[in-house]
């Protein structure tokens, strides 16, 4: 679509790929759009990203939303109740998550590097802080976080496709659900070699509130008061009209 | 047709939004009660966040009793002397069941305490209700009764800072109004209801007003209190969603004129009976919930 930003795109990825990536460029990949807009009839969306590969090899595509500190509470029976008797807060744990790949990851790469590159939804690195939890109780909680992400599809387990056109070129459509969290994403394209990642690049996608949800939005957070104040505003007018309405029915 | 709410942060259905407001609205009319009980677990049901329910649910109550209370005003049955004292102590008692709903939800608790609210309140009243109802129908259909004494005096006549109210036709502590506004006032805030549910027996059994001034007064008292807690909601935890509010507010309004229709043909104590059987449907439902195996013990919950 814009082959030259793309291609700038992947100059500057390729500067700051992670260390330990090789330094060949082998990979070009950009987004259909950089830009999510939440408006009001919004109800998810779909993105597409495509590129092209140096030689043979595997591309996996992951999505990132921002990194934020969650809190995971645990029920338990009180009294023949239900009730959040413990809490544990992750100090950082994206926002989003969802990958795609040529080829099923076990056959791409070994474990060790799916680890490294935080590939698939059980490489995800979720880590509490040490003193609060061993390590087997750690995981429960990383997985009930992620169970919990899931289910409200935002954490995807299924590995998507990534579908190549001949050789070289391939391309992935990123699916985005209508409750999709704000703020910037990262699109990590990854091209492999024999299980080795031999180029890497990452994309920023921004997601964002636009038009009158927006405004609403920032103003309830921004001016909180006088947000309050024309919410009764708005109620009482609306109150009253209704009164008009009866009276003359 | 989707709309995208900006508080929830989520898409809805226009038409089940205002669909729910239709039905709601229809069941209030006929009832003469505010709803709000029944829409915040409904709200909490199609998905809407919790502490986004209740707020907004406020902001639907102030337009709903601001529609009512003109109605009731021109027919003189605001008890306004009344009406000023309950929503002092409803003032301060929706401050502090702001803050108390902004703690536990900092401490995870917030749906179990909404739903416990819930349950413990629903049940009590609709219980009452249903006995009451029971009782006056069986009695009908036997012998009259004899005639009830205006008020009875005990030991809450004994209390100071005693005040005349004329239209109530009340010689009694304005302690007492405060405190039942003070105790309606916190559940207002800390369930996302007009508290009338509650406030309407208070005022009948414990302050001793007569029934005809009884919905008009909290009426009135509930426009100002369910507009303090649309404020502090909206000031401490930004949780007031008005596009929300105005879309169960449209069915809510047209639902009440066609319920206040049906309710005229019905009786008053198959009526009180049939409200009695629907409170107690959904706080059955709110219970079993409770008590029931959640689908994962874990949750995410709002990091303070």
């Amino acid at each position: 679509m814009r082959p030259a930003a793309a291609f700038l795109g992947v100059v500057a990825a390729c500067l700051l790929a992670p260390a330990g990536a090789p330094k060949a460029n082998t990979l070009v990949a950009d987004l259909s759009r950089h830009l999510v807009a939440i408006s009001t009839g919004f109800a998810g969306t779909d993105v597409l990203l495509f590129g092209a590969t140096e030689g043979e090899g595997d591309v996996v595509v992951i999505v990132r939303g921002p990194d934020r500190p969650v809190a995971v509470h645990r029920k338990s029976r009180v009294l023949g109740v239900w009730v959040n008797t413990a809490q544990m807060t992750f100090d950082r744990a994206p926002s989003f998550y969802s990958i795609a790949s040529s080829r099923p990851l076990a056959e791409i790469a070994p474990a060790t590097v799916l680890a490294r590159h935080q590939m698939g939804l059980d490489n995800l690195r979720l880590e509490l802080p040490r003193a609060k939890a061993s390590a087997n109780v750690a995981q429960e909680w990383r997985a009930g976080l992620i169970r919990n992400h899931e289910a409200r599809g935002l954490y995807r387990a299924e590995v998507g496709r990534v579908t190549f056109l001949g050789n070289r070129l391939f391309r992935t459509r990123i699916d985005l659900p209508a409750n999709l969290p704000t703020g910037t994403y990262q699109v990590e394209v990854f091209h492999l070699q024999e299980g080795r990642v031999v180029s890497a690049q990452t994309t920023p996608l921004q997601v964002s509130k636009v038009g009158a949800e927006a405004a609403i939005y920032d103003f309830a957070y921004q001016n909180s008061a006088l947000y309050g104040l024309i919410a009764i505003l708005v109620a009482l007018m609306a109150g009253w009209a209704a009164h008009l309405v009866f009276r003359k029915a | 047709m989707q709309i995208y709410l900006p508080i929830a942060e989520m898409p809805v259905n226009v038409f089940l939004l205002l669909g729910m407001g239709g039905v709601i609205g229809f069941l209030s009319g006929l009832f003469g009660v505010g709803g709000g009980f029944l829409m915040t677990p409904l709200l909490i049901f199609i998905g809407i966040p919790p502490a986004v329910a209740v707020g907004t649910e406020a902001n639907q109550i102030v337009a709903s009793s601001v529609s009512g209370v003109l109605a009731h005003w021109r027919r003189g049955n605001v008890d306004f002397k009344m009406g000023l004292v309950l929503l002092l102590g409803g003032f301060a008692g929706s401050t502090l069941g702001v803050m108390v709903f902004s703690f536990l939800r900092g401490l995870g608790q917030i749906d179990l305490v909404i739903s416990l609210s819930y349950v413990i309140f629903l049940g009590t009243i609709g219980a009452l209700m249903l006995y009451e109802s029971a009782r006056t129908m069986r009695r009908r259909k036997t012998a009259p009764g004899q005639r009830r004494k205006l008020h009875q005096h005990n030991w809450v006549h004994g209390l100071p800072l005693k005040m005349r109210f004329r239209r109530s036709k009340l010689y009694i502590s304005a302690l007492l109004p405060f405190t039942v506004g003070f105790l309606v006032g916190v559940l207002a805030a800390i369930m996302g209801v007009g508290g009338g549910f509650v406030m309407v027996p208070a005022m009948i059994y414990l302050l001793g007003m007569p029934t005809n001034v009884v919905i008009g007064t909290s009426l009135f008292q509930i426009i100002f209190v369910t507009a303090n807690v649309t404020f502090l909601q909206s000031y401490a935890n930004q949780t007031v969603d008005v596009v929300l509010a105005l879309l169960l507010l449209t069915g809510a309004v047209i639902g009440a004129q066609f319920g206040a229709r049906a309710g005229a043909k019905l009786q008053g104590e198959e009526l009180r009976g049939l409200l009695a059987l629907m409170v107690l449907a959904v706080c059955g439902k709110l219970f079993f919930d409770l008590l029931v195996t959640p689908a994962d013990v874990y949750s995410i919950g709002v990091v303070r």
